[in-house]
């Protein structure tokens, strides 16, 4: 009982945050950064955060992540750190040579007052971005927001630094990825690709954080958008951003820059968003559904219909990130199961929003998101009212094992079992391995409690 | 871009040296900052001191600064505890804006306070991240006061990322521990009595080692910090030797004691049968006046040895002429590496740490083969290269160095923080060898492509 101190009573809590349900900033900028071709995330800040952040996302994806780091000493926490990102990217492109280097702030450059705008600019009068090369930045201070907030300012980062409006507009899409995995994305594409409607997904770090095994370390992946592609964003005929929180910003950004229409609607995560979904696409890119998606949809439609004697009334505990849950909730709910308590560490009104519109359909549901919304927090809450299932990341498990639930692992991190990386969450099929992975744990759980003589053969 | 084609960074040249015939003399450039925009393998401060500490399983460990620093170290280690387990819970004080411009000290007090009602620990580590050394909280004056209001020891372990490498941050846990010892009674320490140093209990290694010791007839007071309870450190000043492993996290603590307490100590190694046995033996030798200890360390030695060289000789025929990368922590583990090896028939090709000292590389460079590549402070790019250069077989390094040797198609053990399997002792060397085998053999390998496996 490794969270045996946890007690059922709630008691406001000032300061303290015990066992997060989020992580910080820069981690969400390196990880969007990663789905840029050819891109080198840097970190401007001290060694420490930036191995964080590598051995994270490497213990997630269980592939080499590479960025750079500024390497601060006491030296330029005093006098600021300007010299040694001038430095950096001096080296960086002489020793690593990649097509572009996508610096994010972290809590020490951000407090140190470093203005990364200043001093890319500066890097640029002085000659060191080689010719056709590239740096970008987007400022993360972790003391703000969460790994998502990261994610959404390095996207929005991308979005606001490389497009251009040529003024003849592109017969293409743009689709802004929310943070999901490579799986994913490439799902987002092969959708796409069905609909025959022509995007630009970015950022895409599918054939990055899924690479095969080559016998060589390829320092850069072959995925990833390219610059032409990012570029090429501000002729588009529309966008559509996939997630309020972690995608809508770069598609302001965009919109603002090279006056390209957006629409933002929830990443594709069961069935009610991935209609919202599919709709929005084909309207964006002129095209009627085909069979094929409609199918698509039919055999999800179908598993839930098989199977809805095993869902419904059954609760539901889940933590996470905004995007995830919003559209995550929802598909529960369409499921006829009921979600009691949701709990996610990053803060935001339109997530409150969202999540509120959601939730009317279930008025019963526990939600607290934010500053204090912790695990500790969601475990006072399964104390009180029990569930039959959990899902989120790998810190689940304490809860899990602790109270006896089933767990089904979503979200970031995962550092104890693989398939994220492989096996899309989105679309259709995606809320069909999402299905098949709550019935899973659902009914293993079933069949272990059975007594003997109702231990059943069909289910 | 190949890894293959990428030359060295430019100004590390320094940092790296390979053993020739006739070659220079060495003089690697180390103890020095990673450059800026290298992508150093390297960690900072905080988590130098996080790991020293991590394992004192029966304090409560608040990282005071934003969510970051607290959430990357949450239970990432797998030092066990045969008791409490509050070390393996997260605990922070969430900076926000507001703290970083108004200051953190209410919000740590509060945090404390209600830690400390909720958990009920018997002390508390208070860890400063690099934030906090530049908006200036006083967590020392904080700490005092919440001792006070408490009773229960409250340490402040100033570990700011930017002020220095990990072994600076080693430094920082060894004077918290330092504030801890002599505070307890020494009532009942026999003369026969040690404390184990700078062994952390990963996948319950200090408890191997402990039952040696005590096999022997001497009386293990603390290990610092694996399985670590508050009390066994406050009493530990009552001993007669530090036994210290890992020259980097403890000596300082080792020393600190020998000044103040007068207690001498010795560096050992419980890596490999070579080490490992000599670590027994030493210990006996200081402790002539009962001879029964240097027998009982010696039947050790030889019932454990006979018990796994059977198998090792058939790891060995297996193994012999493969070759090793071995890229750790810690300059001494890279010794006790190479010994280790070579028992199972392996030679070494790149031998390189995080930390070593100009001492420790000249101690490696005699130590290694003809052809052996020597790194300090080491990169990607620059490890791919010599592994696929002097085609070795297996690599042996931490997280961010796996997926590294699994791309390249070569076997891999974990010989840093998740090492999932004892790998200190005889059994240990066992183990290790074991996993040695079975990763360098494994079928997989004959699938990938550089190996030849078809498309
Ligand atoms: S919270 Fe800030 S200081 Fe800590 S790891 Fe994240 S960026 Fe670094
Ligand atoms: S902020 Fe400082 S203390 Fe925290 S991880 Fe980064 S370098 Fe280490």
């Amino acid at each position: 009982m490794l969270l045996r101190h946890t007690t059922s009573e709630v008691k406001e809590r000032e300061g303290l945050t015990i066992n997060p349900a989020k992580t910080c900033q820069p981690i969400g900028a390196m990880y969007a950064a990663l789905g840029i071709h050819g891109c080198l995330p840097h970190s401007h800040g001290s060694q420490g955060c930036c191995s964080y952040h590598r051995s994270t996302l490497t213990r997630h994806y269980k592939e080499p992540v590479m960025a750079g780091t500024s390497s601060f000493t006491e030296g330029a926490s005093v006098f600021g750190g300007q010299a040694n990102l001038l430095q950096a990217i001096e080296t960086i492109f002489s020793v690593y040579d990649p097509d572009i280097i996508a610096v994010h702030s972290t809590c020490l450059s951000e407090t140190i007052g470093d203005d990364l705008q200043q001093i890319t600019k500066k890097a640029k009068d002085d000659g060191k971005i080689p010719e056709g090369k590239y740096v970008i930045y987007a400022s993360t201070p972790s003391f703000i927001g969460s790994h998502i907030t990261g994610y959404a300012n390095m996207v929005a980062g991308m979005a606001e630094q490389f497009t251009v409006s040529t003024g003849e507009k592109k017969d293409q899409v743009n689709i802004v990825a929310g943070w999901m995995e490579p799986s994913d994305m490439r799902e987002i594409k092969r959708v796409a690709k069905e609909l025959g409607v022509k995007i630009v997904l970015f950022p895409d770090t599918s054939d990055v954080l899924d690479a095969p095994q080559t016998g060589k370390h390829e320092f850069y992946p072959k995925g990833g958008v390219t610059i032409d592609e990012l570029k090429s964003t501000g002729d588009s005929k529309s966008t559509l951003a996939l997630g309020y929180v972690s995608a809508e910003p770069a598609a302001i950004a965009l919109d603002k820059k090279c006056k390209v229409p957006f629409e933002t609607i929830e990443m594709p995560i069961g069935l009610s968003a991935t209609d919202r979904f599919i709709v929005a696409l084909s309207k964006a890119g002129q095209v009627s559904v085909p069979a094929e998606i409609t199918a698509e949809r039919g055999r999800l439609v179908d598993v839930m219909a098989d199977m809805e004697q095993y869902l419904y009334g059954k609760k539901v505990a889940l933590f996470g990130d905004p995007d995830h849950l919003v559209p995550l909730t929802e598909f529960l709910l369409d499921l006829n199961m009921k979600p009691v308590h949701i709990i996610s560490g990053t803060p935001g009104m339109k997530f409150e929003k969202r999540m509120q519109e959601i939730l009317e359909r279930a008025p019963y549901a526990n939600f607290k998101n934010g500053l204090n919304a912790d695990m500790f927090l969601l475990h006072q809450w399964i104390k009180n009212e029990p569930v039959d299932l959990l899902i989120g990341n790998t810190y689940g498990k304490y809860i899990a094992r602790d109270e006896d639930i089933p767990f089904v692992r979503y979200g970031f991190p995962i550092l104890d079992r693989v398939g994220h990386s492989y096996f899309p969450s989105v679309g259709y099929t995606g809320g069909l391995r999402l299905l098949e992975k709550i019935l899973t744990a659902l009914l293993d759980r079933q069949d272990r409690d059975a007594l003997e003589e109702k231990f059943e053969l069909v289910m | 871009m190949d890894t293959e084609h990428i030359s060295l960074l430019k100004g590390r040249e320094k940092q790296v040296y390979e053993k020739k015939q006739g070659g220079a003399e060495i003089d690697i450039a180390c103890d020095t900052k990673s450059l800026s925009g290298s992508v150093s393998q390297r960690a900072c401060v905080f988590c130098g001191s996080r790991v020293v500490l991590y394992p004192v399983a029966d304090a409560i460990h608040i990282v005071h600064g934003p969510i970051g620093c607290a959430a990357y170290t949450w239970d990432i280690r797998g030092a066990v505890s045969s008791g409490p387990e509050l070390h393996r819970l997260s605990f922070s004080t969430d900076l926000q804006e507001m703290d970083v411009i108004y200051g953190g000290e209410k919000k740590l007090y509060q945090s404390l306070i209600e830690l400390i009602d909720q958990y009920q620990p018997n002390a508390a580590f208070i860890y400063s991240t690099c934030i906090v050394g530049l908006i200036g909280d006083d967590i020392d004056a904080v700490c005092k006061k919440v001792e006070q209001e408490k009773g229960i020891p409250v340490l402040p372990v100033h570990s700011e990322g930017f002020k220095g490498t990990k072994k600076d941050g080693y430094r920082a846990a060894c004077s918290a521990l330092m504030t801890l010892i002599g505070t307890g009674s020494t009532e009942g320490i026999s003369k026969y009595s040690i404390n184990i140093l700078g062994e952390f209990n990963l996948a319950g290694e200090a408890w191997i080692i402990r039952e040696y010791y005590e096999k022997m007839g001497i009386q293990v007071v603390a290990t610092m910090t694996g399985d670590g309870r508050i009390d066994a450190i406050r009493r530990s000043h009552g001993v007669s030797l530090n036994v210290v492993q890992c020259s980097g996290s403890m000596t300082s603590l080792a020393k600190d004691m020998e000044e103040t307490y007068g207690i001498p100590f010795i560096r050992v190694s419980y890596f490999g049968f070579e080490d490992m046995s000599k670590s027994l033996y030493d210990v006996a030798a200081l402790f002539p006046d009962r001879p029964e200890i240097m027998e009982k360390a010696k039947e050790i030695v030889r019932d454990e040895i006979r018990k796994y060289y059977p198998e090792m000789q058939k790891f060995k025929s297996a193994l012999t002429g493969k070759k090793a990368a071995i890229y750790v922590g810690g300059a001494f583990k890279t010794f006790s590496l190479i010994k280790a090896l070579r028992t199972i028939g392996m030679s070494v090709v790149l031998a390189g740490s995080q930390t070593g000292n100009k001492d420790d590389y000249r101690r490696l460079k005699e130590m290694c083969d003809e052809g052996t590549v020597i790194v300090d402070d080491s990169n990607p790019v620059e490890l791919s290269k010599f592994i696929l250069e002097k085609e070795a077989d297996l690599l042996i390094g931490g997280v961010k160095e796996r997926p590294i040797a699994f791309k390249l198609g070569v076997g891999f053990c974990d010989h840093n923080h998740e090492r999932k399997i004892p790998l200190a002792g005889f059994v240990g060397m066992y183990n290790f060898a074991k996993e040695v085998y079975e990763s360098v053999m494994s079928p997989v390998w004959q699938f990938a492509p550089r190996k030849g496996g078809l498309l």
